[in-house]
């Protein structure tokens, strides 16, 4: 049940021009920041050259390539799990899935894991976008896949937070401006945070992610990320289930 | 076809002292009623009678706050996959995704309701020739005209063979021709399953229904064979003067001191 939920979220996803118009437009605005690192580095790379450890053309290139792509996440997780169940909701589908032999548990994660499959696209393009300077450099791939890990965790947390702000909206709008509202909050609170006062640094996704950015694999992120998942894909569980009972 | 008499034989959805409350109205309000195989009941009340909360407590989409609810003989609560694989439900708004096509949709429902991969096409195929869309499986559902998405709606409560079909005013919204043939698909559903449906259309009770009962302020107030409900008033009363007269009377009962 929940691959046949998730299928049919990736699935009416694909099907919508809207989406690949999203998709287009996050390819050129990656292609063009990956360009601008690339001519900075060889702006750069003679000065470079005379520095001892000089960061080389992955170190320069790939995190600010996925620090950007974080930041579309942040701004695409919102219009994307407003369609779970805010916009079920408001088109009153969501009684055939609560009426058929399904469970919440299975409701939820089906519906998570169709949208973290769709976003695992954009994931991997950007990874294959970065893999271009193999072909004029020797790469550091564990720089690369701590980043491809870190984006796909951190976009797994935008969308379990997101998730739950769609169970609790009753219109998609409302869902979509909420959870934005939640994940630009938290990306300010790790911005304004120092290295003096780092709590929220270590309670945000983002302060988590810029370990993987830095090519860092910290077992204390992956579970802070696990456990960020888990807790709000309980609380939309218990969300729907609340539903039945209260209206 | 059954030698038991259909009210002799084990009910297929038996509800007993159904209560829903939102905040502290009661939409529902102590609803027990039965249905045996073959049977289509009627629910019949004003618009914000319960006749949709019951509904929907019957199918599993919403939680009564006290009662139980068997289908099958599984209790809803307790066994809900088991006893959700028996139902069969159409509510008032069809739950369709538009942007999809109606083979593609069709078959989305049958496997939500666990209809093994073997059997999808069959019943897919005897979805579609019961409910007349032969000819539309390819077509888009945004793009249908509202008696066909109406159809579509049906066809997804019926794919997976359902004992009970739970229909939430299936003709309302649709011209007396579109309303004609839901009438007549409804009537040959009750042939083969049990059929409750909620409706305030009482030509609908007298054409297609064995049964009624009539529900007011939450409350059940009327229960019988649709042919006794016609002979009501020495059978000179017309189903709408029929339907305000039960109500009536209650209310009546309701203030007298």
């Amino acid at each position: 049940m929940i691959r046949l939920i998730a299928y049919k979220e990736f699935r009416s996803l694909l099907v919508a021009p809207s989406t690949w118009l999203i998709l287009g437009a996050l390819q050129f605005i990656l292609a063009w920041s990956l360009l601008g690192r690339l001519d900075a580095f060889l702006q750069l790379q003679s000065q470079l050259t005379l520095i001892a450890n000089a960061p080389g053309a992955t170190q320069v290139v790939v995190p600010p390539l996925f620090g950007i792509a974080a930041i579309v996440m942040l701004l695409l997780a919102p219009i994307f799990t407003m369609r779970l169940l805010a916009e079920e909701r408001r088109n009153q589908t969501l009684a055939l899935l609560l009426a058929a032999p399904v469970s919440g548990r299975q409701i939820v994660l089906g519906k998570f894991l169709g949208l973290m499959l769709f976003l695992s696209l954009i994931v991997l393009a950007t990874t294959a976008m970065s893999l271009v300077l193999a072909l004029g450099t020797p790469m550091d791939f564990g720089m690369l896949l701590a980043n491809m890990l870190g984006l796909l965790l951190l976009a797994a947390s935008y969308v379990a937070l997101g998730l739950y702000i769609s169970a609790l909206a009753a219109q998609p709008i409302v869902a979509a401006i909420g959870a934005l509202a939640a994940l630009f909050g938290l990306w300010l609170a790790d911005s304004n945070s120092s290295d003096s006062n780092p709590l929220w640094h270590s309670l945000t996704p983002t302060g988590h992610f810029m370990n993987f950015n830095g090519g860092l694999l910290d077992s204390g992120d992956f579970v802070y990320f696990m456990l960020f998942c888990t807790v709000f894909l309980l609380l939309t569980i218990r969300r729907l289930h609340n539903n039945r009972i209260y209206g | 076809m059954s030698e038991t008499p259909p009210a002799l034989s084990a009910p297929t959805l038996s509800a007993h002292g159904l209560t829903r409350r939102y905040g502290g109205h009661s939409a529902v309000s102590g609803v027990s009623l039965q249905l045996h195989r073959g049977e289509v009941l009627a629910l019949l009340g004003h618009n914000g009678a319960g006749k949709s909360t019951t509904l929907q407590m019957l199918t599993g989409v919403l939680l009564p706050h006290s009662g139980r609810i068997e289908i099958c003989g599984l209790d809803l609560a307790c066994q809900p996959d088991q006893a959700k694989a028996c139902i069969g439900f159409l509510p008032e708004t069809p739950p369709l995704y538009r942007d999809m096509r109606v083979d593609d949709y069709l078959i989305f429902a049958a496997k939500l309701h666990r209809v093994p991969r073997e059997k999808i096409s069959a019943a897919l195929t005897e979805a579609k020739r019961r409910c007349g869309l032969q000819e539309a499986g390819k077509k888009i559902i945004g793009a249908l005209s509202k008696g066909y998405q109406q159809r579509v709606g049906i066809a997804q409560a019926i794919i997976h063979s359902p004992q009970v079909i739970v229909l939430d005013e299936p003709t309302v919204g649709l011209d007396p021709a579109q309303s004609r043939d839901i009438r007549g698909l409804i009537r040959e559903l009750g042939d083969a399953h049990s059929v409750i449906l909620s409706t305030h259309l009482l030509g609908e009770v007298e054409n297609i229904c064995d049964r009624v009962e009539i529900m007011h302020h939450g409350l059940l107030i009327y229960g019988d064979s649709s042919a006794r409900m016609m002979q009501y008033g020495n059978g000179k009363m017309k189903p709408e003067e029929v339907f305000m007269d039960i109500i009536e009377k209650h209310s009546a009962e309701e203030l007298a001191p």
